[in-house]
């Protein structure tokens, strides 16, 4: 059976759009933003540092020193744009390819390294961050995100969630269970997906017959499409967004428009299923290159500053192959560390067998 | 001393746990108005507010989860699964994400939720609301699953559950809900461990393990091999993980005959587990292998044939009967 997936997909979806893909800045009637030319360059500047993470995460996987990798390639603009809408004292819940919204929770990129290396499940303490531990699995996080924003509203607090997931999450039942919840419990949310085109091998059809930002009119709340590859459109939007559930206004959901330019993970090879052509056409709508050349045609940053950052970019790459090649490996009895709050029968009787077992080799 | 039915012990011991912390909350489909099908949250909304008893949307995965984001915020919630076979949908929740996330965030992060589960048959209901789950999530590490039998436990248990730092999987007997008992509601001195179980009767012949209904059940058994001249122990488990291992493997050494009942099918079911170990730490004490009664591995049947499914006091005494005839 063939299925039109146009089919109910007839009326074109408006895009926030703030900044064109050639740099020019163009204005929308509801989210507007200004931003002085020092707030640009500064998010020039984490688009390129967290490209360059990626970049030298890539090349740790291919060198044998990252188990996986999950690349952002192409979404620099929607996870720096909405992760710098939010406030410290919002509570993000990302999935296992945040590296920007990590980047701006102040989590040392090292430590995101750590998980794909293996040497544990997630190094960092959400709570110093207010950036809660990658979620491997699909759309799990969503309903996390939507609890903590009904602990926000019990302790009557002026903070918002925000739950990332991926055009794919979209058909996982928690996903939609989390959009019930916020809808009728009015939950200080924005729920931020990054439709990026591809779940693994599965284009977008497979997951929808209408824009995703559409879904949200079903469960009774805004939803938005943003140029996910436009960093202004996605921190104005976002900005709104948060403020809205900040005040009361309960959840929203955003769909970023944008584009994985890699493959899924660094054992997925994209050619298998998606036309080179499709990648050309999205590196013309590159989220970096188009603040660069609204830097420059407005003479809000010279050749200078272009060069500082790459110098930057530089010097955090070598900091981070050299920090990550000295993470020691966990001891073999780690395994038994943290499974409960305290002690445990069991669990300290298979330790002490383990020990002992290991002991057996040194003598 | 109080007269409550394990229902009420279980709502009184709630209605406590939430005066003594303002973090407690209740959240499940028809815990508010309705006081949940069974009634155990009867009152609390009332007396709470509708911002700690919380009527949930109908999905047990969002029941679970956004008590995971509420406990991640500082909360303790109890969520109130309506009855066991409905517990499926949460358990990706509860086995990926409940059990593992502490450990996920080597220590920084605590889940004290609670998940409460009307477990077992024996209530003539329908399909799903009758089963047996909890080899399901003893097998998931970084859960403590525990199973009440009575009033004065239920009115304990809940409240040191709730306490617990630790996610736990709380099993309450549904058919012996209505089952009353003095409970001493003024002092804390008498509780027993939220990890230990108990011997509930003491004997000498064999030992028989039991947790949830089945305590009861065997404990009429043990009354009536009385009459056959057998001294039975009675051990309630109460917490299956962590097991009590001192207690149980103390009673299979002097006993040297042990058989274990539970309403979950034999094959695969916790019984299995305790066998196991018996066998490894008591070998030489046994006088016969560690027995199993138990459900059929079939699904549970249709309510006009529990009797059969169910174990019952001559179903254990068979099975006594054939420990002693090794």
């Amino acid at each position: 059976m063939t299925v039109d997936a146009s089919r109910g997909a007839e009326a074109p979806p408006e895009l926030v759009q703030l900044l064109t893909p050639e740099g020019e800045r163009v204005e929308h009637p509801d989210y507007d933003i200004d931003l002085g030319p020092e707030e640009v360059r500064s998010l020039y500047r984490d688009l390129v540092l967290v490209r360059r993470i990626d970049l030298e995460a890539v090349a740790l996987q291919r060198q044998g020193e990252l188990g996986i990798w999950a690349s952002l390639l192409g979404q620099e603009a929607a996870q720096i744009g909405s992760g710098r809408a939010l406030t410290d004292a919002d509570m993000a819940f990302p999935t296992y390819r945040e590296h920007g919204v990590a980047w701006c929770r102040d989590v040392d990129p090292v430590k995101l390294l750590g998980l794909f290396r293996g040497v544990n499940h997630g190094g960092w303490d959400p709570r110093e961050h207010n950036f809660h531990l990658y979620t491997i699995v699909i759309g799990s996080q969503t309903l996390h995100a939507v609890g903590y924003a009904m602990g926000i509203q019990r302790d009557d607090a002026t903070a918002a969630a925000i739950a990332y997931f991926g055009d794919g999450a979209t058909s996982q039942g928690d996903v939609n269970e989390s959009f019930i919840w916020a809808s009728v419990f009015n939950a200080p949310i924005v729920f931020f997906c990054q439709n990026n085109q591809w779940a693994i091998s599965e284009p977008l059809e497979k997951q929808t017959r209408i824009p995703l930002y559409r879904r949200a009119s079903g469960f009774g709340f805004p939803g938005i499409r943003v140029d996910g590859n436009d960093v202004f459109a996605c921190l104005a939007v976002t900005r709104q967004a948060l403020k809205n559930a900040r005040e009361g206004q309960g959840p929203t959901l955003i769909e970023a428009f944008t584009y994985r330019m890699g493959a899924h993970t660094t054992t997925d090879d994209p050619t298998r299923y998606r036309v080179a052509s499709e990648l050309e056409a999205w590196k013309l709508k590159d989220p970096i290159e188009r603040v660069k050349s609204y830097l420059f045609k407005n003479e809000l940053a010279d050749q200078e500053f272009f060069d500082s950052v790459e110098a930057e970019a530089d010097r955090l790459g070598a900091d981070l192959r050299r920090r990550c090649l000295a993470m020691p490996d966990p001891g073999p009895l780690d395994i038994f560390d943290h499974v409960y709050t305290g002690p445990h029968p069991l669990i300290d009787e298979e330790r002490a067998q383990f020990a002992t077992y290991l002991e057996g080799f040194e003598r | 001393m109080t007269v409550f039915s394990l229902s009420k012990a279980l709502n009184e011991g709630m209605r406590k746990a939430m005066e003594d912390d303002s973090k407690v909350l209740i959240m499940g489909e028809d815990v508010g108005k309705l006081g949940g099908v069974f009634r155990v949250t009867d009152g609390l909304q009332k007396d709470f507010g509708e911002d700690r008893v919380i009527d949930t949307p109908l999905a047990e995965s969002g029941i679970v989860g956004t008590a995971i984001g509420l406990a991640l915020r500082g909360y303790r919630p109890v969520c109130e699964i309506q009855f066991d076979g409905f517990v499926f949908p949460a358990a990706d929740q509860i086995i990926t994400q409940l059990a593992k996330m502490p450990m996920r965030s080597l220590g920084a992060i605590r889940l004290p939720v609670v998940v409460r589960i009307p477990c077992g048959g024996g209530i003539g209901a329908v399909e799903h609301h009758s089963e047996s789950p909890e080899a399901y999530f003893t097998h998931t590490a970084g859960l403590r699953v525990v199973a009440c039998s009575n009033p004065a436990d239920a009115y304990t248990m809940i409240q040191q559950a709730i306490r617990s730092d630790d996610p736990v999987i709380f099993f309450e007997p549904k058919r012996r809900y209505w089952e009353k008992a003095d409970v001493d509601t003024t002092s804390t001195d008498w509780w027993t461990p939220l990890d230990k179980g108990n011997v509930v009767r003491p004997g000498t012949d064999a030992t028989l393990i039991a947790y949830g209904p089945m305590v009861k059940t065997c404990l009429e058994a043990a009354t009536a091999a009385e009459d056959d001249g057998r001294s039975l122990e009675v051990i309630d488990l109460r917490s299956l993980n962590p097991l009590d291992a001192p207690l149980v493997m103390d009673s299979a050494r002097r006993t040297g005959r042990v058989v274990v009942v539970h309403e979950a099918p034999v094959n695969s079911g916790f019984g299995a587990e305790l066998a196991a170990r018996i066998t490894e730490q008591c070998f030489y004490s046994l006088e016969s292998p560690v027995l199993r009664v138990g459900g059929f591995s079939t699904p549970y049947p249709p309510s006009k044939l529990e009797e059969h499914y169910l174990p019952d006091l001559d179903r254990v005494l068979d099975a006594v009967d054939r420990a002693f005839g090794y």
